[in-house]
C-alpha cells in the first residue's frame, strides 16, 4: 500500500477512536453534570423554601405574642383605668420589660378619639375614626395594620385590639417598633447577596430591604406569582443575575416574607465542582488523545510491516511458481528440441559427406554449401547449448549429500575469480565468520551459486570498485552475503533478474540463466536467495541456507 | 574398418536411417532397428562390436531394460548410450550396468565415431586376452583341440 493509505487509515483510526471515546464521555459528564445541578437546584429551592417558611413563622409568632399581650392587657383593665395615664405607662413600661418591640401605647375611645398616649409622639387627641384601620378593628377586635407613614410621618405599623365593656367599646393600640421587627426579619438574610424583607398585597415593602428600595417602595415582585402557602421562583435580577425568591405568606395572608438569593453564590459548590471535573476530564481527554495516537500509529506501523513483509513472501512464492512451472516444461520441451536437432545434424553431416563427392567439388557454389553446412552446425550447437544449460538444472536431479564447509567454499570460489578481479582492479574484502558449522549440501553446487553471484559483481562493477563478502550464522541458518559498489540494479528490474534468459549484458555475454539456476540450488536446499539494490548505491545479494547436521557416516 | 558390426537402436526413422547411410559411407558394417525389442531379438542371432542406444525411447521396452537384456545376450559387446534430454542419471545408472559410456543428443558424427572406436578398442582388447588364453589352453592340452573347434564355431 502507498503511504498515503498508510497515513490515511492511520487518521481515520484516531479519528473514530477519539469519536466513540469522547462521545459517551462527554455525554456522561454532561448528564450526570445535569442531574447534579438539578439536584443541587432542587435542594437549593427546598432550603430556601423551608427558611422562608421558618421566618414566617417567627414573624407571626412575633406578632401573635404582641397581639397576644396587648389583648392580655385590654382584658384585664378597665378603661377607666387605661385612661389614666400612670396606668399606661405602667403598662407600657411591663410589656415592652416582658415582650419588648412596642413604640408606644394608646387608647382609643369608639368614636376615634386617642384618649389617653404613652409615646415619643404627639397623637394625644389626634382622631382616627377616618383611618380605615379604625372601622376593621371596630368590626374585627383585632387588626394589625400594614406600613404606613400616619400621623407621625415615619413608616411604622400599629396592632389594635378591641374592649368591649358592656356598652362602651374602646381600642387599646400599640405600634411596632420598625427597626426591631426589621431586624427580626432581616435575621434571616444568608450569604453575600441573600436578602429578606416583608411585602404587602401590592407588593410594597413592609420592612428595608438589604439593596435596593425603602420601605414603602415598590420592591417590584408581583405577590400574586406566590401562591399557596409558600412558593419558590426564580427570576432574572436587575443585574442580569437569576434570582431565588421563596416568599411565604403570614399575618393571615396580608404579608409576604420574601427571602431572596442569588442563584450563583448558593450554586458555588456546585460550580467548584463542575470546574474540578471539568479539568479531569480535560486531563482524560488528553490522556485518550495521546494514547490513541501512539497506539494506532504503533498498530498500522505494524500492519504496514506485515504488509511488507507478506508481499515480499508473495513475490518469492510467485519467483518459487514460476520456476517450477519453467522447470516442468523445461525438461519436455528440451527432448522435442534435442531430437530434431540431432536429427538436422545427421543430414548436414550426411550433406557434407556428399559434397566430398567430386561432381560437386567442382560446381560453383561449392563454397556456399560448405558455409552454409558450417553455418547451420553452428547454430544447431548453439542450440543444443542452451537447452543443455537449461536443462543443466531444471532436472530433479538429487543434490548430493556431503559435508560443506560453506567458508572453505567460499574461500576457493574467490581463488577461482581472483586474477580476474585484481586485474580490473576490484577489492574483494571477506568477513567469514569462523566456526561456522559444517553442513550437508552439494558443494559443488554451493561453489557455483557463489561463483555465480561474485562474478556477478564483477561484471556489474566493471573496473575500480570493492565486493564485500560476509558469512555469518544467525540461529539455524548461515547467511552469506555478496555486496557490490557497482550501479544497483533499478527497482523494475529486481523482481526480474531471478527470471530465466534474462540478463542486461550484451547478446552473447551472458547466458540469462545464472541467478535462474543458483536459485533453483538454494531453493532445494531450502535456503533463499534474496536481493537489495540502490541504484548508484549498489547491490547486495544475501544467501540463507538452513543448518543441516550431516549424518554421521 | 573390417570387423567392425555397429547396432544402431533409435526410435526416430530420420535419425537412424541418416546415421547408417553417414556410417556406411565410412565403410562401417552398420545395421539400424527401431526398438529395445527389434535389438534383442537381432541380437540373439547375431553379433556386434558396439551397440549405440538410445535410452528415451517412448513406448515399449525401456532403453535400460534393454541394455541389461543385451548384456545377458552378448556381454561382450560394447553399448554406448544416446540419451537425448534430461535422463543423465539414467544414464549413470547404465554406466552400473555395464555401459561403456553416454553421449547426449545432439550429437556430432565425429564424436560418435569417436566414442564407438573407443568402444571398440576395448572390444578388441577383450577379444585378444580371450584369444590369448585359449591359445594358451591349446597349447597345454593339445588333446582339446577338438572340443575347442566346437566352441569356436560358436
Amino acid at each position: 500500500m502507498k503511504a498515503s493509505l498508510y497515513t490515511a487509515l492511520k487518521r481515520k483510526i484516531i479519528l473514530i477512536t477519539l469519536i466513540v471515546s469522547f462521545a459517551p464521555l462527554l455525554i456522561l459528564g454532561a448528564t450526570i453534570y445535569y442531574q447534579a445541578a438539578q439536584m443541587y437546584r432542587t435542594k437549593v429551592e427546598e432550603q430556601i423554601d423551608y427558611r422562608a417558611k421558618a421566618q414566617a413563622e417567627a414573624v407571626d409568632l412575633f406578632l401573635k405574642e404582641r397581639t397576644a399581650i396587648l389583648s392580655a392587657m385590654a382584658d384585664t383593665h378597665s378603661y377607666q383605668e387605661l385612661v389614666d395615664e400612670r396606668n399606661l405607662s405602667h403598662l407600657f413600661q411591663v410589656m415592652n420589660l416582658r415582650a419588648g418591640a412596642f413604640v408606644d401605647l394608646g387608647v382609643i375611645n369608639n368614636g376615634g378619639q386617642h384618649i389617653a398616649y404613652v409615646g415619643p409622639y404627639d397623637l394625644k387627641g389626634l382622631n382616627y375614626y377616618q383611618q380605615p384601620w379604625f372601622g376593621e378593628v371596630m368590626s374585627k377586635g383585632i387588626y394589625i395594620s400594614d406600613v404606613y407613614l400616619g400621623f407621625r410621618a415615619i413608616p411604622h405599623f400599629i396592632i389594635a385590639v378591641r374592649r368591649q365593656e358592656g356598652e362602651n367599646s374602646w381600642l387599646l393600640r400599640a405600634t411596632i417598633d420598625p427597626d426591631i421587627f426589621g431586624a427580626i426579619v432581616r435575621s434571616a438574610q444568608v450569604g453575600k447577596t441573600g436578602d429578606a424583607f416583608i411585602i404587602n398585597g401590592e407588593g410594597l415593602y413592609q420592612t428595608r430591604p438589604r439593596f435596593e428600595g425603602q420601605i414603602l417602595s415598590q420592591s417590584g415582585l408581583n405577590p400574586s406569582q406566590f401562591g399557596g402557602r409558600t412558593t419558590v421562583l426564580a427570576m432574572v435580577g436587575s443585574h442580569g443575575k437569576k434570582v431565588y425568591y421563596a416568599g411565604s405568606w403570614l399575618k393571615s395572608d396580608k404579608w409576604l416574607l420574601v427571602i431572596s438569593q442569588e442563584l450563583t453564590e448558593e450554586m458555588s459548590g456546585l460550580f467548584a465542582t463542575r470546574n474540578v471535573v471539568i479539568f479531569l476530564i480535560t486531563l482524560g481527554a488528553i490522556g485518550i488523545i495521546l494514547t490513541t495516537i501512539f497506539t494506532t500509529r504503533l498498530a498500522v506501523n505494524r500492519l504496514k510491516d506485515a504488509d511488507e513483509k507478506m508481499n515480499a513472501l508473495n513475490v518469492q512464492l510467485m519467483q518459487s511458481d514460476k520456476l517450477a512451472a519453467i522447470g516442468k516444461m523445461a525438461t519436455g520441451v528440451a527432448h522435442e528440441i534435442n531430437n530434431p536437432l540431432a536429427v538436422i545434424l545427421q543430414r548436414t553431416g550426411w550433406m557434407q559427406d556428399l559434397l566430398e563427392k567430386e561432381e560437386f567439388q567442382k560446381s560453383e557454389s561449392f563454397g556456399e554449401y560448405q558455409t552454409s553446412i558450417r553455418k547451420i552446425e553452428e547454430h544447431v550447437e548453439r542450440a543444443r547449448k542452451v537447452v543443455h544449460n537449461m536443462l543443466g538444472y531444471a532436472r530433479k536431479m538429487e543434490p548430493r549429500l556431503e559435508d560443506v564447509d560453506v567458508n572453505a567454499t567460499l574461500n576457493q570460489t574467490i581463488d577461482i575469480l581472483e586474477n580476474f578481479a585484481r586485474i580490473n582492479n576490484i577489492d574483494i574484502q571477506t568477513d567469514l565468520k569462523p566456526d561456522l558449522p559444517i553442513i550437508a549440501g552439494d558443494q559443488a553446487q554451493l561453489q557455483q551459486v557463489f561463483l555465480n553471484l561474485i562474478s556477478n559483481a564483477i561484471d556489474a562493477i566493471g573496473k575500480e570498485g570493492t565486493i564485500a563478502i560476509q558469512s555469518l550464522r544467525s540461529n539455524d541458518e548461515i547467511h552469506i552475503s555478496i555486496s557490490d559498489n557497482g550501479p544497483g540494479i533499478p527497482e523494475e528490474l529486481q523482481t526480474k533478474v531471478f527470471d530465466p534468459f534474462f540478463t542486461t549484458k550484451q547478446s552473447g555475454k551472458g547466458t540469462g540463466l545464472g541467478l535462474w539456476i543458483s536459485y533453483s540450488i538454494i531453493e532445494k536446499m531450502g535456503g533463499t536467495i534474496t536481493l537489495n539494490s540502490k541504484p548508484g548505491a549498489g547491490t547486495a545479494f544475501t544467501v540463507k541456507i538452513p543448518v543441516v547436521v550431516p549424518e554421521k557416516k | 574398418m573390417d570387423d567392425f558390426r555397429a547396432l544402431i537402436v533409435d526410435d526416430e526413422k530420420e535419425f537412424r536411417e541418416t546415421l547408417v547411410s553417414r556410417l556406411q559411407k565410412r565403410n562401417i558394417d552398420t545395421t539400424c532397428v527401431a526398438s529395445g525389442e527389434e535389438a534383442l531379438k537381432l541380437m540373439k542371432a547375431k553379433l556386434f562390436d558396439v551397440v549405440v542406444l538410445d535410452i528415451k525411447m517412448p513406448g515399449g521396452m525401456d532403453g535400460i531394460e534393454a541394455l541389461r537384456e543385451m548384456k545377458h545376450i552378448q556381454p561382450l559387446a560394447e553399448v554406448i548410450l544416446l540419451t537425448g534430454h534430461a535422463s543423465v542419471e539414467t544414464s549413470i545408472e547404465g554406466m552400473k550396468l555395464g555401459a561403456f559410456d553416454y553421449l547426449l543428443k545432439p550429437v556430432r558424427l565425429e564424436e560418435l565415431l569417436a566414442k564407438m572406436a573407443q568402444a571398440f578398442e576395448k572390444k578388441n582388447v577383450h577379444d585378444q586376452k580371450i584369444r590369448a588364453a585359449r591359445i594358451k589352453e591349446l597349447m597345454r592340452f593339445p588333446g582339446r583341440v577338438l572340443e575347442e573347434e566346437k566352441d569356436k564355431g560358436k
